[in-house]
């Protein structure tokens, strides 16, 4: 196995297991904010800093942490942190904290901060685990930016405010509006889709793509996800044994009471036949 | 004050539409909506949990956190609270109502996750919405999210048998889908 080392953890987020496109992450940030390539990259930014701490400190307190109430243990931290964040970015960044507005607060159901610390910060040490966070942190910045720059560009026929479209190009509006997101989005995941495909066409082990899940279906929206339909499954068998196991067992006195009750039935039915 | 309500009402689930405008819940939104029923679970499981949600957080802030002078712990405890009564109501349900619990069990953890429940009540707070309109709010925004999911889930059990470029298939079509959605949803905006 390859050593882990913190050049490799800045790696692995950027590249080899991206939030955005390779995990599929995050949709609702990615989709929300990207109107601009600005405001795409502050809020890739904001996330990095609340997941590099967030890392730092649950790695700091995995071995104080119960493990039955580690998730909610998370989620504290989590939010202090983003709320930490909320409070800064209203008083030295205003502009920034009324564009993204509400998607501030809701960086603690993102699932890529939950994600990496269930997988990655409370299971290693602490300086590996707060590199993890801004590796991951980056490529979630690089991917907005690339969104954001992609919409302003045909929206506005910007890229950060800076005019680059000629004079005569008119701006395509639907970009920046609510549509035009998910269809960068639904471009850029077909572009990826068919690199995927055309490496293994050429006998390449593109697996990795699209299936770091960790099995965290609750988490995940890959729908075509192939392991997806079997959790599902086992789900709702455990919901079912927990079921049965919750009603009263049934016992040998209550068979004996159906076969009687099904005895009487039956010679009721007798007699009204000889009737 | 009706008429307000009937506004927030009909904004809410279809002209600012949670999903296809606000892009809130897109989770749940992509990844339960297969097939019809499973959709329709789902958002029954949604409309229940973010009406009381946006309830219970609305008293929450209005009597223990706007007289202790502690509002800006709001993203904290409204997480928390939405956490715990996700597991109260499936408690609740599976001891009481088992039958209501059968056809939502499956998709309440699954709610936990969904932003749109946080979102609401943050939204009820920022605008700045007593319980009842809170609470209006919530229920609307919820329906408009039935809506939506229901509307993607019909389209998608017919693309199945859709003959769509390799490229495309699975994700991406599905985001294309959403997004001619929101141009039909555009469309309402007109209403008010």
């Amino acid at each position: 196995m390859k050593t882990d080392s913190i050049s490799v953890r800045l790696f692995n987020g950027l590249i080899k297991e991206n939030p955005t496109f390779v995990l599929l992450l995050g949709m609702c940030p990615t989709l929300a904010v990207t109107t601009s390539a600005i405001n795409g990259l502050g809020m890739g930014l904001t996330t990095m800093v609340v997941l590099a701490m967030s890392n730092l400190f649950i790695s700091l307190l995995r071995n104080i942490i119960p493990d039955r109430v580690r998730i909610p243990a998370f989620i504290v931290i989590i939010a202090s942190f983003v709320t930490i964040v909320e409070l800064l970015l209203k008083a030295y960044i205003p502009f920034l904290y009324d564009a993204l507005g509400l998607y501030i607060p809701l960086i603690v159901v993102n699932c890529i901060i939950l994600g990496r610390a269930e997988a990655y910060a409370s299971k290693n040490r602490v300086i590996l685990s707060l590199f993890d966070g801004i590796g991951m942190g980056l490529g979630f910045s690089m991917a907005l930016t690339i969104i954001g720059a992609i919409r302003e560009l045909f929206g506005a026929g910007e890229c950060f405010g800076v005019r680059i479209m000629p004079q005569s190009y008119v701006p395509c509006s639907i970009f920046i509006l609510a549509p035009g997101a998910f269809f960068v989005l639904a471009c850029l995941t077909a572009i990826q889709n068919k690199i995927k495909i055309a490496g293994e066409k050429k006998g390449k082990d593109m697996s990795k793509i699209q299936s770091g899940c960790g099995f965290d279906c609750m988490n995940c929206n890959v729908s075509h996800c192939p392991d997806r339909t079997t959790n599902e499954e086992n789900l709702e068998v455990l919901e079912l044994d927990d079921m049965v196991s919750d009603t009263v067992p049934i016992t040998p006195q209550d068979i004996a009471a159906i076969n009687d009750a099904v005895a009487n039935n039956e010679s009721v039915k007798e007699e009204n036949d000889n009737d | 004050m009706i008429k307000e309500l009937l506004i927030i009402l009909i904004s809410s689930s279809l002209v600012s539409n949670v999903v296809l405008s606000q892009f809130l819940g897109l989770c749940p939104f992509l990844g339960v909506s297969k097939k019809t029923d499973t959709a329709l679970g789902m958002g029954g499981a949604v409309i229940f949990v973010i009406t009381l949600s946006s309830a219970v957080a609305g008293v929450i802030y209005r009597f223990i956190l706007v007289p202790l002078d502690i509002t800006y712990l709001q993203t904290i405890v409204f997480i928390l609270v939405i956490a715990a009564l996700v597991q109260f109501v499936e408690m609740f349900l599976k001891k009481f109502i088992p039958s209501l619990y059968q056809a939502l069990g499956v998709y309440l953890p699954l709610i936990t996750t969904n932003c749109a429940v946080l979102g609401i009540a943050l939204t009820n707070v920022q605008k700045d919405y007593d319980i009842l309109t809170g609470v209006v709010n919530g229920f609307a925004t919820a329906v408009g999210f039935t809506i939506a999911i229901t509307i993607l889930a019909g389209i998608r059990e017919k693309i199945e048998y859709n003959d769509i470029p390799t490229a495309f298939k699975g994700m991406p079509i599905v985001l294309l889908t959403a997004g001619l959605m929101a141009i039909a949803f555009c469309g309402f905006s007109g209403l008010l």
